[in-house]
């Protein structure tokens, strides 16, 4: 395993470093790169779900469940602190998680995304509809929060975001490796390739996923809290069904191998995004559809496939 | 012989106007070795299904060592001590053989460190061990599916060996190999059996192999057991020559 080990390594420890560095000498990019990883936080749950096989097209509910958690925070309590809203909608997302994923897991495949997506439809319709509450379409501003008690100018606290969206993809992506390799991450494996043995072998399969799905709505729910917070507003938007299947696309393009694909991705969509969308104005989707369409019919393991190739094949095929 | 494993009583089950088990009764003891044979159609994976919670009888009752488990689901069985071997290996194709042991194996112990490697699980000597004695220690870092199908079966009964059955349930252990492996394969399966103290039922179109390897043979045929006894008595009446064997 050595072989490729070595190299990616190598590939993340840079990545991570740019991230960390390159934001300190061109300002611009530091709100980029906190959006960035906020994103790959959400991912890194697609991911997961990914290695059993099952692709949901709903997981943008949890993503809003956790900016929308913030955002009540500030129109009804007030100004929170940054780890509240993390606590808030990270419990939030996982609570909605469990009891989503009880019906969920039951579903296999067409199925199980279809049946995410109709819940993700009916919060999504909660957030336009309710307009008392949400401001409908308009959002809601979620107001820049104190940091462990500390107030901070615009200015230092898009250093402060970037710094605390790096430390928690950092924990994520230790969290998430470790994990795929666990033996609940192997049985997450087994479910995709046979998942009838599995049964014989004594494990329930629903209760394997359900692990997963739990997971997958944690890390979503953080992601939400990220980017609300980054962006200043949660709108209906962040909870209807493209941005969920952003959250897969960005998995694909990345490669669900390995968890560093979470990053690959979400850095190459959203730098393509970010500059493509002020050259191009609207044509930024159709060079990202091209750059996927390239992906699944050359590098079906995603850009991190492409440092993966001396490995023996595995996931997707 | 020793002590009954598994018991069967009075199953039935009918598939459209196909009656695949009619009243069967069956009990299997301890230590021993029972071949199923019977021509296709008999009703000898829908028993085995039936064994292991896959099917539910429309009649009957299946006891494990006491304990009635008539469609409980697979996984309880399972965890109670009867595990299967399949007629296509099922295996975890896009993982190693020995992660597909490890898996085999965090399964049966049920207890394991969810952020520790599965690699460093202190079960992994014995997964060595036991792919060693059914002799595929060599491919254990292959992919499953890079597998030649007689290895595949053995990982298959190396599989149901890591969860440490009392009772293992086969079908047709030596199908889709070729004739001159089969008894080889036999030969390591019996053994391992053997040292592990695992009592098996297997289904058997190969009369040779039920000659050498079975204690007992059950003959099937139309959802009912027609004989049962030592193989060099059942495999010599003349009705089963005829019906079963085709001689």
């Amino acid at each position: 395993m050595a072989g490729w080990t070595s190299p990616l390594r190598i590939v993340a420890v840079a990545g991570f470093a740019l991230a960390a560095i390159a934001p300190l000498f061109v300002p611009s990019w530091a709100t980029l790169v906190a959006l960035i990883l906020a994103k790959a936080v959400v991912v890194l749950g697609i991911i997961v779900l990914l290695q059993a096989g099952q692709v949901s097209f709903g997981h943008a509910m949890f993503f809003a469940l956790g900016a929308y958690a913030s955002a009540f925070w500030g129109k009804y309590i007030g100004t929170g602190d940054l780890m509240v809203y993390l606590v808030l909608g990270a419990t939030i997302s996982t609570i909605a998680g469990l009891i989503v994923g009880l019906f969920v897991v039951r579903y296999r495949e067409i199925f199980f995304g279809m049946l995410n997506l109709a819940f993700s439809m009916v919060l999504w319709s909660l957030l336009e509809k309710m307009f008392h509450y949400t401001n409908g379409a308009d959002g809601i501003r979620v107001a820049r929060p104190t940091v462990a008690g500390f107030s901070f100018t615009p200015d230092a606290f898009q250093y402060v975001i970037l710094y605390v969206s790096l430390a928690l993809a950092l924990i994520a992506y230790v969290v998430v490796q470790r994990y795929l390799d666990s033996p609940l991450g192997h049985m997450l494996k087994a479910i995709k390739s046979n998942e009838t043995r599995l049964e014989y072998l004594g494990t329930s399969a629903r209760r394997v996923l359900l692990t997963g799905y739990v997971l997958s709505a944690f890390l979503a729910g953080v992601g939400g809290v990220l980017v609300g917070v980054i962006q200043g507003i949660a709108t209906p938007e962040f909870g209807f069904w493209t941005k969920s299947g952003e959250f897969v696309f960005i998995a694909i393009l990345g490669g669900f191998g390995h968890a560093l694909g979470a990053f690959a991705g979400a850095a190459t969509f959203e730098i393509v995004r970010y500059y493509a969308s002020a050259q191009l104005a609207n044509a930024w989707q159709l060079i990202l559809g091209v750059v996927l369409i390239a992906i699944i019919l050359y590098a079906p393991s995603g850009l991190i496939g492409l440092m993966r190739r001396n490995r023996p094949r595995e996931g997707g095929e | 012989m020793g002590e009954v494993l598994l018991s069967a009583r009075g199953i039935e089950i009918r598939f459209g106007g196909v009656v695949a088990a009619d009243g069967i009764d069956l009990d299997v003891f301890e230590g021993e070795s029972l071949a199923i044979i019977g021509p296709n159609g008999a009703g000898k994976t829908t028993f085995l299904n039936i064994s292991t919670g896959y099917l539910r009888p429309q009649a009957g009752t299946v006891s494990f060592l006491g304990q009635e488990i008539t469609a409980r689901p697979p996984r309880e069985i399972t965890r109670l001590g009867i595990a299967r071997a399949f007629q296509i290996p099922q295996l975890f194709l896009d993982q190693t053989v020995m992660e597909n042991m490890l898996i085999s194996a965090a399964s049966h112990v049920r207890r394991w460190s969810p952020f520790t490697p599965m690699s460093a699980m202190p079960e992994r000597r014995e997964m060595e061990r036991l792919l060693e004695l059914v002799g595929v220690k060599g491919y254990s870092e292959r992919l499953a599916r890079e597998l030649p199908e007689g290895q595949r079966k053995l990982v298959d009964i190396a599989l149901a060996l890591a969860l440490k059955p009392k009772l293992l349930l086969m079908d047709e252990p030596t199908s889709g190999v070729a004739s001159s492996e089969k008894l080889g394969i036999m030969d390591i399966l019996t053994t391992a059996l053997k040292q592990e103290q695992v009592t098996s039922v297997f289904v058997e179109h190969d009369m040779d192999m039920v000659e050498r390897y079975a204690n007992r043979v059950a003959v099937w045929s139309a959802g009912k057991i027609q004989k049962i006894g030592p193989p060099a008595e059942v495999l010599q009446d003349p009705a089963v020559r005829e019906h079963v064997i085709g001689i």
